[in-house]
């Protein structure tokens, strides 16, 4: 049996505090990402200057409209000389994946120690509203007049599709957003941190029906940075190294440009896209859904995250929504604790980064809610056009 | 039931822009026509409209006028928009009669939104907007 890749290792995390929309400045993308940086480099054990590589998603932007630059970081950090700089195409579903690119460049020997980070700030363009504000073109001509304003609206019509063929309802969202939020309380950079009642969610405002306010991922700000080296490398440093077991990142053209199209034959449609994703996952890495021990799934929308369930076969097709009502993402209890830092919903959203974050720090066992003996985390990129990815850590040793 | 009626978004708030292989299809909406773009060598329908048919890889195309009807395949209630706080529109999936396996991302109309159900049948109707384009958009089939 395969023992997974294993030939890097995440060494370092780091993160700004997290912040409400607005509330960053007047810092900038630059100052929020350094800071991350700096902090995963202290969080190795190593120099800033001992950077040598940038594996960025989401082309490198900083959210809507922001961008980051390699030069930028160089400059401001004094970082010498890099030998790779490099991002995976399209958006958020590349999070997972850039770990991925990391390792491509260590392994090729193109460069040695890589940071992947993120920074966001939604101060010039809001993520709830950023397909409404796009300039018009021609092929978004055939989806902005329809109103789905953003992200969140063109999902809702996918987790529409799911309850008409499987009978999904509203209380399999419910208790996702209700269980991130419980994952949220005891941790002191969370933004929300009262408990969500049942009958607050039912209460809440329908932004885009079936969805309401708190199916959608809050609009925060921040920044988080992961340091990936050689596994030789790795031994030397500051903290026990946490292997990277499977990482992958592609999908199939059925799934596309996903909700910016809609020409997803039925079972992509109602999916994550993932599923190929989860294939080549279990592939490398000899494990199966059963082997995993905290899964931390990318959640801008909480329907995404029941399907994702599906898709990497915690549960089958269809299957998703009596799944969760079972209590079986729980971090108290559950079979496959899902979002154990509470996830964008409830903690904050730094586009995936999160997810990567406390997958390091359930490997480490310092995970605040921490899954006891863990030994395989995955957390995901997010589904939305391709890539979408994915990615397995091992218990660091 | 509620007493809300789903509208398309105000005419001059949508904007298109067309390129030569989407402008076929906006032209013939400005004729009240629902066309979509078909691959002229192996027959596949692709909407929206791009350069090469993705089966064959062929750049001809053709524009066959449909029945105008097609079924909601799926949907969602939008509750406001930017600068529109109190609008509702049903932002829909239409599978399009005759053009399968094209769908056109639109809205249904001229319903209360609690009526609208995955599967009904609807039929296109042309909703002015900026620069004298027109937008097909469907309502339920009355007959």
């Amino acid at each position: 049996m395969s023992n997974g890749l294993r030939d890097v290792a995440i060494v370092g995390v780091g993160a700004t505090p997290y912040y409400k929309r607005g509330g960053s400045a007047p810092q900038t993308i630059t100052e929020l990402a350094g800071k991350a940086i700096l902090a995963a480099c202290e969080d190795a054990g190593i120099s800033v200057k001992d950077i040598d590589g940038f594996a960025y998603y989401s082309g490198a932007g900083a959210g809507y409209g922001d961008k980051m630059d390699t030069a930028d970081f160089m400059e401001t950090l004094g970082i010498p000389e890099v030998t790779f700089t490099a991002s995976l195409t399209s958006g958020g579903g590349g999070s997972a994946g850039a770990i991925g690119l990391a390792r491509a460049a260590i392994v090729a020997g193109e460069a040695t120690t890589v940071v992947t980070v993120m920074a966001l700030q939604q101060q010039k363009q809001r993520l709830g509203t950023v397909f409404a504000a796009s300039a018009p073109n021609p092929t978004n001509s055939f989806l902005q007049p329809s109103g789905l304003a953003g992200p969140g609206h063109l999902m809702s019509v996918l987790a529409r599709r799911h309850m008409h063929l499987y009978g999904t309802t509203r209380d399999a969202f419910a208790e996702i957003a209700i269980s991130e939020r419980q994952n949220a309380l005891n941790r002191p950079k969370a933004i929300q941190k009262n408990p969500l009642t049942k009958e607050e969610y039912f209460n809440g405002r329908m932004i885009a029906d079936p969805l309401c306010l708190y199916d959608f991922c809050m609009e925060t700000e921040g920044a988080v940075a992961v340091i990936t080296t050689s596994v030789d490398r790795a031994k030397d440093l500051r903290q026990k190294p946490v292997p990277v077991v499977a990482v992958a990142h592609g999908g199939r053209r059925e799934w596309g440009r996903a909700f910016a199209w809609y020409g997803m034959p039925d079972e992509y449609f109602a999916s994550a896209g993932n599923a190929p994703i989860a294939k080549r996952l279990y592939e490398q890495s000899g494990l199966s859904a059963k082997d995993i021990d905290v899964a931390l799934l990318y959640d801008h929308f909480s329907p995404m995250v029941l399907m994702q369930l599906e898709d990497y076969g915690f549960c089958e097709r269809g299957e998703g929504g009596a799944f969760v009502e079972s209590g079986a993402i729980r971090y108290d209890g559950g079979s496959i604790p899902v979002n154990t830092h509470g996830g964008q919903l409830s903690e904050a959203y730094i586009i995936g980064m999160t997810h990567i974050m406390e997958a390091v720090e359930q490997m480490r066992g310092t995970a605040i809610n921490q899954v006891e003996d863990a030994e395989f985390a995955l957390a995901t990129g997010g589904p939305a056009s391709l890539p979408v990815s994915g990615l397995i850590l091992g218990r660091a040793a | 039931m509620s007493d809300i009626v789903a509208t398309p978004l105000p005419g001059e708030t949508v904007q298109i822009t067309t390129d030569p292989h989407t402008e076929p299809f906006w032209q013939a909406a400005k004729e009240e026509r629902l066309v979509a773009c078909q691959c002229a060598d192996c027959g596949h329908f692709r909407m929206p409209p791009t350069p090469f048919c993705p089966e064959c890889q062929s750049t001809e195309k053709k524009w066959p006028e449909l029945s105008g009807r097609g079924t909601v395949y799926s949907f969602a209630v939008v509750h406001g928009f930017p600068g529109l706080p109190d609008i509702t529109v049903v932002g829909a999936v239409i599978d399009l009669e005759g053009a399968a396996p094209a769908r056109l991302v639109t809205n249904v109309v001229d319903i209360d939104p609690d009526e609208v159900v995955i599967g009904m049948d609807v039929e296109v109707r042309f909703s002015p907007i900026s620069d004298g384009w027109k937008l097909p958009v469907f309502r339920p089939v009355t007959d």
